[in-house]
């Protein structure tokens, strides 16, 4: 499985804004409470002026109070102080974050459906579009232009430890530019409630060299392999004459349905439905007999097959590394 | 009585006629071969029994007051490209419109269940195998409701999404990433 997601841990240069105006902030509110807190002490703690007998001081009402008036413009003048310090901060982190170079940027589209992530990689050449789901590979060290898009309702995409959210709204196309510095797995998460399965709604960034991208991307290219064996030979009869191929895509046969995950390689991903499951053959079979147990409300229907067909069908999508 | 009870007897009265919807997320069904042993062809003409052609079964009792499967019927519409002959909301197209009075094959849920799974002549083709059976009872509740056959006080008055098609003028312009502008020579 995936690790956990951590804002406070950057792995790129735009969660490192982010994390700097948090801890920034962290400080100023810091020094406010322990001041504040200070004050309050100090008047609690002062020795008091007179006890009960002694009838109340009614003069100060007339009075000037020159030391109370000198503390609250001070503590007036120094709120205004941190309060601008803060904007300050914020305005600077958010030209930081909107300044990013993006030469040699890697174009993905997220779209954000009920309740998983299409990710689809532009390039210039047609032929070398591809599409996968609920996990992006992006390489380190270059920026990354992610285009969200919703085909439902609206969405939210965050990878914390990349950056921070971005709405993914039906009828528009937002961007959301990043960029990971340090190699590694990343678990990204809808920010938006989405409907009954919100919370099963994650996918995984793995940031790596270049090279180890390229060779990924060139893998993912390439349409789904001819099952060898008669098992597995049968599960793909079962996907294209069955229910499966009315919904889903593997590149390379004629199942060409694009409303849920194209499963080309899914074999190569780490999680089932958007993080639920760990991807074995076990969830899968549990997965295909009979989703809604697992995800309720989820948009893929049930289907109680004999068994020997659910090997047969799981033995075929295991195939598709 | 006093009518400060009276009134609290009404309010638990109308609180006890409130009823969340009921949506049947899974529904028990015995295990089905993904491919059915002989592919069944439609009857030429309604009641008409042809060689070698079985009875589809239709088992399950048809729920017509259910919102939401009327509304997950209509996301099937699209999904399964019924649209692609019915048009879009049931106008017709290369296929007759089903937003009409006009019914050839029958307007009651049995026939059009029947016409779903089975096709008919001049084009409507087989789904049989292809969509669970209880999503055809979804698409049965939406193709019904498209004709007003639907209870008014199940059938929405507003979809339930965009089904990810928004009018394109309704469509904002992409958000551009900013780049710093190039300095002036």
């Amino acid at each position: 499985m995936t690790p956990l997601q951590d804002a406070l841990h950057p792995a790129g240069i735009q969660a490192a804004h982010i994390a700097g105006l948090w801890w920034f902030t962290v400080a100023i509110c810091a020094v406010v409470f322990v001041a504040i807190l200070a004050g309050l002490f100090y008047a609690l703690v002062r020795a008091p002026r007179g006890d009960a007998a002694t009838p109340p001081d009614m003069a100060s009402m007339e009075r000037p109070e020159r030391a109370t008036k000198r503390t609250v413009v001070t503590a007036v003048a120094l709120s205004i102080v941190g309060l601008l310090a803060l904007l300050g901060a914020s305005i600077a982190t958010d030209r930081a974050l909107a300044t990013l170079p993006l030469a040699n940027a890697v174009h993905i589209e997220v779209i954000g459906h009920q309740w998983w992530w299409q990710v689809n990689y532009d390039d210039p050449v047609p032929a070398r579009t591809f599409s996968t789901a609920n996990e992006m590979h992006i390489p380190v060290g270059r920026p990354v232009v992610v285009s969200l898009k919703a085909d439902d309702v609206i969405h939210s995409f965050w990878v914390p430890n990349l950056h921070g959210k971005k709405d993914a709204i039906p009828g528009r196309t937002n961007t959301i530019q990043l960029q990971a510095d340090k190699p590694g797995t990343y678990r990204g998460q809808c920010a938006e409630f989405c409907g009954l399965q919100h919370a099963f709604m994650a996918f995984t960034v793995v940031a790596e060299d270049d090279a180890r991208f390229q060779q990924w991307a060139d893998a993912q290219r390439k349409p789904a392999p001819e099952p060898t064996d008669a098992k597995a030979r049968r599960g793909h009869d079962l996907f294209m004459s069955g229910t499966c191929m009315m919904c889903h895509q593997i590149q390379g046969t004629t199942a060409n349905a694009r409303k849920g995950p194209d499963l080309t390689h899914v074999a190569s991903r780490p999680t089932l439905a958007a993080g639920t499951l760990a991807n074995d053959a076990q969830s899968l079979a549990a997965w295909i007999r009979d989703p809604q147990k697992l995800k309720p409300g989820v948009n893929m229907p049930a289907h109680h097959v004999p068994d020997d067909e659910l090997d047969a069908l799981v033995a075929y999508l295991e195939t598709l590394k | 009585m006093s009518t400060r009870a009276a009134l609290v007897l009404v309010a638990a009265l109308a609180l006890a006629a409130c009823d969340r919807e009921e949506r049947k997320l899974s529904h028990e069904s015995t295990p089905a071969p993904l491919t059915p042993a002989t592919q069944k062809v439609g009857e030429l003409q309604p009641g008409m029994q042809g060689p070698g052609l079985e009875e589809t079964k239709t088992t399950r009792s048809f729920d017509a007051g259910n919102a939401w499967e009327m509304a997950q019927g209509e996301r099937l519409f699209g999904w399964y490209n019924c649209a692609g002959c019915h048009g879009r909301s049931g106008g017709g197209g290369m296929g007759p419109a089903l937003s009409d009075e006009r019914w050839l094959y029958g307007s009651d849920p049995d026939s059009i269940f029947k016409t779903i799974l089975e096709g008919r002549p001049n084009g409507m083709p087989s789904f049989k195998g292809r969509i669970p059976e209880d999503q055809v009872w979804q698409i049965v509740a939406y193709v019904r409701s498209m004709s007003g056959l639907a209870a008014t006080n199940a059938a929405p008055s507003r979809s339930d999404s965009t089904g990810g098609l928004v009018p394109p003028e309704n469509e904002r312009p992409t958000a551009q990433p900013y780049t710093k502008p190039e300095p002036k020579p």
